[in-house]
């Protein structure tokens, strides 16, 4: 542990206006530069000392990164955009509830002004052994300090560990991913547009990253297709304190129903892996099944098939069973 | 006659700058030429500073000074050292360093170079008293009273109780007993022997013990977060060894404290000897993960308690064993606090009390609401309800038949009490929360969800004797009244300051609370903690009123004619009984209090004030008629505060996750002096209360021995949405005999009572599952919901 806290180092901060001033900025300082969006996450780096950029490029102030807009196939929310706004929005409310739902259970009133989906979204995980600066595989060291017979691993994965068995904790990517977002990403080579549930990737993937954004990228807008619109749709997320927490586990899913019958449906849940889980498997075998108690219970215990606990986090593979199958029986 | 004041809601003076902002507290105060000081705190939990290169820290611009522990006075052990070169805990200050501004200060101390040797430590109390277990002082693993510090070490034999679950009971530092508890226990209809762990719990103060200090001349200034007022001076002089005259004292207001603040602490002078050292003010923030390490926490217990009930619930036998997380320095009596409640909240007709109190290197532990007494009705009251289901006794029945009368006893000591009505808080708390229909509910299902209801008790002592109370008229024609209470957030310094009003009929209005300062003349009181000031401050306000009521008939009498004895008060005027017009107001009788001099105005007092209180009566003589004097009316008793909370919530099986659908909290404290005051400490005695039942974790990582909890987002005290949202608040406004205005104290055990219940309830909405742990967090609930076992073993500690 730091033998200081609570204090931010200096650092050169640069406000740029616009899109281009700020790509020009990350590919002029590259990996010293930081990029932040509302703060929530890098103010708690920054304090504690542990990540000390020399260049902190702050989003705030370009306008051309907040907004939400209909399109021709859908909405289009750009990645600056607060939670609060994303919550508030009359179309997100009306076609895409559970995004709605989902921004309105992200920690607090103040952090959901404040923080944006893009930011939400491209969040690092919350660890504690790694945000207290421990030198773990995530922090480029060779151990994780989170799994061993000792550790206090009660937040962590129960699926997807690989050396890291950190979590990922944001309430909306997986209702991004029920909803088959599409996230759009500003590269040194242009624009790449990436499925939400490939934008997250796992410590096998990149140990040190949470998403496919590099050094130099930027997350610019959200842009979710009309495919799911109207769709029935569940989210719910449980945590210890019902203000400013983190999902101990959360689920989102996008049914559609005829007849009974569960024409098509995508799941997917965060804070049991180091990135949210498409639950596919499930949704392949609720396709073409009614949407009834014994389809929840067997959506239920299929999503928890493989899930391997740590000392502490056992009781994830109920909870989790417990929410996938709420998902999956509910009456919207 | 009815009171004009007191039992009325009034506006406290502070409330306006608290709401508005305008309420300053120790860092909004700023001082010429003033310095930024901060810490560089230990990394690890136990460690020896083998040596501190500071150059190249001294050498930037506008970095000032350093002070290390050699430069500090030192504290005799076990006592919280002011800077230490063996740091005992994770976030221990071990230098402070001082610069122009915080932002230089702390770049300072990142160029310091600190070579410290780790040493062995421990954050578990069992581990310690294993045979060649680890010590957190290298010599002493216990702390004992009387004694001071020792190692003690278990048999191995003494551990096999370990593979069964149970505590181990080797040998105790603390004992007594009363009664004959073997002949309890076989007498008894059922017999309930149960291991159980209460978590620790860190303070969570919203501002954080920042301080700020200056010398002029020989005194020192110094601008602090207590929730005392004139009793923390002594302590900073010692700290700083000085006579109590030279320190200047300024405790406006307090961001909370919770016991945490409640005497002079030993990084409150860091700052004014770095302003020794500097010859320059200094500010020194404390942060809020600096907070989480300095800023004391409540000790947990690992603790087994055998009870024994006779067929109607009787409690005929208690042997209690706990096994205290002491900290690593001198703690707290939180464990015979906690056996001492037992005594009085049950009355067992035979007792035992055995304990360790086991050195850890952990946070310093300190008194936290409710010490000890919160921690055992967590482990009680669930054990109560699972008593009464095994001998089909109403859960209410089984409280009220143990309930204390005035006559009973207290403690180790078998003490005399003042008055006790916890019966009577139960009676209305089952009539007005409607316990029989709500318990009827118990255990109805709706989906997956699941109705449970408690009922919760909890105790504390609740008031003292022997300070001094001082007011003084002024020719103005206003009430000045003197408290040097301190004011830690709840009004009672205000509401207590209204019993001189009430005693002298003055218009609230003509009323002045002077308080917040040393300088401006306050009197000698006990500190505001303990839950003490409702009693003791009314009573020194009573005694002080009195002495101004007994002076204003003496001057009219002089004046008017005839005897002091021929007068009354009323209208803020004297006048005679049998011919009212013979009057003389306030504001004139302390104009000739001013001309009389003597012991009207402050010249001349009494010999048995303290100190303190004389000097402020000199700083004030001839500015009024003054009213002083020391609280000599008799006190013959503890004095207990009493409370009882009730629950009802909805549990989901299926998430561990429950909602309170109601509380009420029930409060034995005398005559009700505040109503809003009272109510506001049920309602957030009951919010504290439901974090540590099931929310709060203050945990270390057994291996590193790290702070798991930093940050307010990890602690978790608890939210708004976590709480029930009407939550209803009752007393039984029954008079205390030994309070001139029949008051008694009662912040402390409204957390316990909530607290306990909200345990109870959880317990009941599974059935009948009782974890004999607090907190219990929501992957517990999903464990025993889902007939899996706990990720921890029943003595664990720190099980995040």
């Amino acid at each position: 542990m730091a033998v200081i806290r609570d204090m931010m180092p200096v650092f050169e901060l640069f406000q740029p206006a616009s899109v281009e001033d700020a790509t020009a900025l990350l590919r002029e300082h590259g990996e010293q530069a930081w990029v932040m969006a509302g703060g929530l996450d890098s103010f708690d780096w920054f304090k504690d000392r542990v990540k000390r950029p020399a260049v902190v490029v702050d989003l705030g102030g370009i306008e051309a990164l907040k907004g939400i807009e209909s399109t021709a196939d859908g909405l289009e929310i750009r990645a600056m955009t607060p939670l609060t706004d994303v919550v508030r929005h009359p179309e997100v409310r009306e076609h895409y509830g559970l995004l709605s739902k989902a921004a309105e259970l992200v920690a607090s009133p103040q952090i959901r002004n404040q923080g944006t989906l893009g930011g939400n979204n491209s969040q690092d995980t919350r660890c504690w052994y790694y945000r207290d600066g421990w030198t773990c595989y995530r922090a480029g060291g060779n151990i994780c300090y989170a799994d061993t017979p000792t550790s206090m691993n009660r937040e962590h994965a129960i699926f997807g560990a690989d050396r890291c068995v950190a979590v990922n904790p944001s309430d909306t990517a997986p209702a991004l991913i029920a909803l088959d977002a599409k996230m759009v990403v500003q590269t040194a080579d242009g624009e790449r547009v990436v499925n939400a549930e490939d934008y997250f990737i796992g410590p096998g993937i990149d140990i040190m990253r949470m998403t496919v954004l590099q050094p130099g990228d930027l997350l610019t807008s959200i842009r979710i297709p009309s495919t799911w619109a109207g769709a029935k749709f569940y989210f719910e997320k449980v945590r210890d304190r019902q203000v400013w927490d983190f999902p101990l586990v959360n689920v989102a899913s996008a049914i559609r129903v005829s007849g009974g019958t569960i024409e098509d449906a995508r799941v997917a849940v965060n804070g049991v892996a180091p990135y949210p889980m498409r639950l596919t498997a499930v949704e392949d075998a609720i396709r073409g099944a009614s949407q009834d108690e014994a389809t929840a219970e067997r959506a239920g215990e299929m999503a928890v098939r493989g899930a391997r606990p740590l000392r502490q986090n056992a009781y994830k593979i109920p909870l989790m069973r417990n929410l996938v199958k709420r998902s999956i029986r509910v009456e919207a | 006659m009815a009171n004009a004041l007191i039992g009325k809601d009034f506006t406290p003076p502070d409330v306006r700058g608290k709401v508005t902002g305008r309420a300053k507290y120790a860092e909004d105060f700023r001082a010429e030429g003033m310095l930024f000081c901060r810490l560089l705190t230990s990394p690890m939990p136990h460690g020896r500073v083998r040596n501190i290169d500071a150059s190249a820290a001294l050498a930037m611009e506008g970095v000032i000074a350093i002070l290390t522990a050699d430069e500090v006075p030192e504290i005799p052990a076990p006592g919280n050292p002011i800077l230490t070169n063996e740091p005992l805990y994770v976030g221990e200050p071990i230098l402070a360093v001082a610069a122009v501004d915080e932002t230089l200060a702390e770049e300072a101390i990142a160029k310091i170079k600190v070579d410290l040797e780790p040493l062995p430590f421990t954050v578990d109390p069992l581990e310690s008293l294993r045979p060649g277990g680890p010590n957190a002082r290298g010599s002493a693993n216990t702390v004992v009273s009387g004694e001071g510090l020792k190692e003690i070490k278990w048999t191995t034999e003494d551990f096999d109780a370990v593979a069964d679950g149970e505590l181990p009971m080797g040998e105790p530092t603390a004992t007594w007993s009363y009664g004959d508890i073997e002949e309890g226990f076989s007498g008894a209809a059922v017999v309930l022997d149960e291991t159980f762990v209460t978590a620790g719990t860190s303070h969570h103060s919203m501002e954080p013990r920042t301080a700020m200090a200056y010398w002029q001349n020989e005194k020192c200034h110094i601008y602090g977060s207590t929730q005392s007022q004139s009793f923390v001076v002594p302590g900073l002089a010692r700290y700083l060894g000085l006579e109590p005259d030279n320190v200047v004292y300024v405790g406006e207001n307090c961001g909370g404290g919770f016991g945490s603040k409640g005497a002079a602490y030993p990084t409150m002078v860091i700052p004014a000897l770095m302003a020794k050292k500097t010859g320059r003010p200094v500010m020194m923030r404390i942060s809020r993960a600096e907070e989480y390490a300095i800023g004391s926490a409540r000790p947990g217990f690992q603790g087994r308690v055998k009870l024994g009930f006779r067929e109607d619930g009787r409690l005929l036998a208690c042997d209690l064993y706990v096994v205290q997380e002491n900290g690593p320095n001198g703690g707290f009596g939180d464990m015979s606090a906690a056996a001492s409640a037992i005594s009085i909240v049950y009355t067992p007709v035979a007792m035992r009390f055995r304990g360790a109190s086991v050195l850890t290197n952990t946070p310093p532990r300190g008194a936290q609401r409710g010490p000890g007494q919160n921690q055992i009705a967590n482990a009680i009251e669930p054990l109560f309800d699972k008593a009464a289901r095994k001998l089909s006794v109403d859960r209410f029945a089984i409280r009220r038949v143990n309930a204390p009368d005035h006559d009973s006893r207290y403690g180790a000591n078998r003490g005399a009490i003042t008055s006790a009505y916890l019966g009577e808080a139960l009676d209305k708390g089952a009539e007005k929360f409607d316990w029989q229909k709500k318990q009827a509910q118990s255990g109805q299902r709706r989906g997956s969800k699941v109705i449970g209801v408690g009922i919760g008790q909890a105790f504390h002592s609740a008031g003292s004797n022997g300070f001094d109370g001082l007011v003084r008229l002024t020719p103005e024609g206003k009430l000045h009244i003197h408290t040097g209470v301190g004011n830690l957030g709840t009004y009672s310094y205000a509401g207590t300051s209204r019993v001189a009003a009430e005693v002298l009929k003055c218009d609230w209005k003509n009323c002045v609370i002077e308080r917040g300062d040393s300088s401006i003349g306050l009197p000698w009181n006990l500190g505001q903690f303990g839950s003490n000031t409702s009693f003791t401050m009314s009573r020194t306000n009573y005694a002080a009123a009195m002495d101004a009521v007994g002076k204003l008939k003496e001057i009219a009498a002089r004046d008017l004619g005839g005897a002091p004895d021929n007068y009354e008060i009323g209208n803020e005027a004297v006048f005679r009984r049998s011919n009212p017009s013979r009057r003389m107001t306030y504001a004139a009788a302390a104009k000739r209090a001013i001309q009389l001099g003597g012991k009207f105005c402050g010249h001349e007092m009494a010999d048995d004030l303290n100190p303190m209180t004389k000097a402020a009566v000199r700083g004030l003589a001839g500015t009024g008629l003054v009213g002083v004097a020391k609280d000599n009316l008799p006190r013959t008793g503890m004095v207990p505060a009493l409370a009882a909370g009730f629950i009802q919530i909805e549990l989901d099986l299926e998430t561990g996750k429950f909602e309170i659908l109601d509380y009420l909290g029930v409060a034995d404290c005398g005559t009700v002096i505040h109503p809003q005051g009272l109510a506001a400490q049920i309602r957030s005695g009951a919010v504290m209360g439901f974090g540590m039942a099931s929310l709060e974790r203050q945990v270390y990582d057994p291996h590193y021995g790290l702070p798991r909890s930093v940050g307010l987002y990890q602690a978790k005290p608890p939210s708004y949405l976590d709480v029930a949202v009407g939550m209803g608040a009752e007393a039984v406004d029954q008079p205390d005999p030994q309070n001139p205005m029949g008051t008694k104290g009662i912040g402390e055990p409204l957390m316990g009572c909530a607290s306990a219940a909200l345990l109870c309830a959880i317990s009941d909405a599974l059935g009948g599952h009782y974890f004999n742990r607090s907190p219990v967090l929501p992957d517990m609930i999903i464990n025993a919901a889902s007939q899996r076992p706990q990720s921890h073993t029943p003595l664990q500690v720190n099980t995040d």
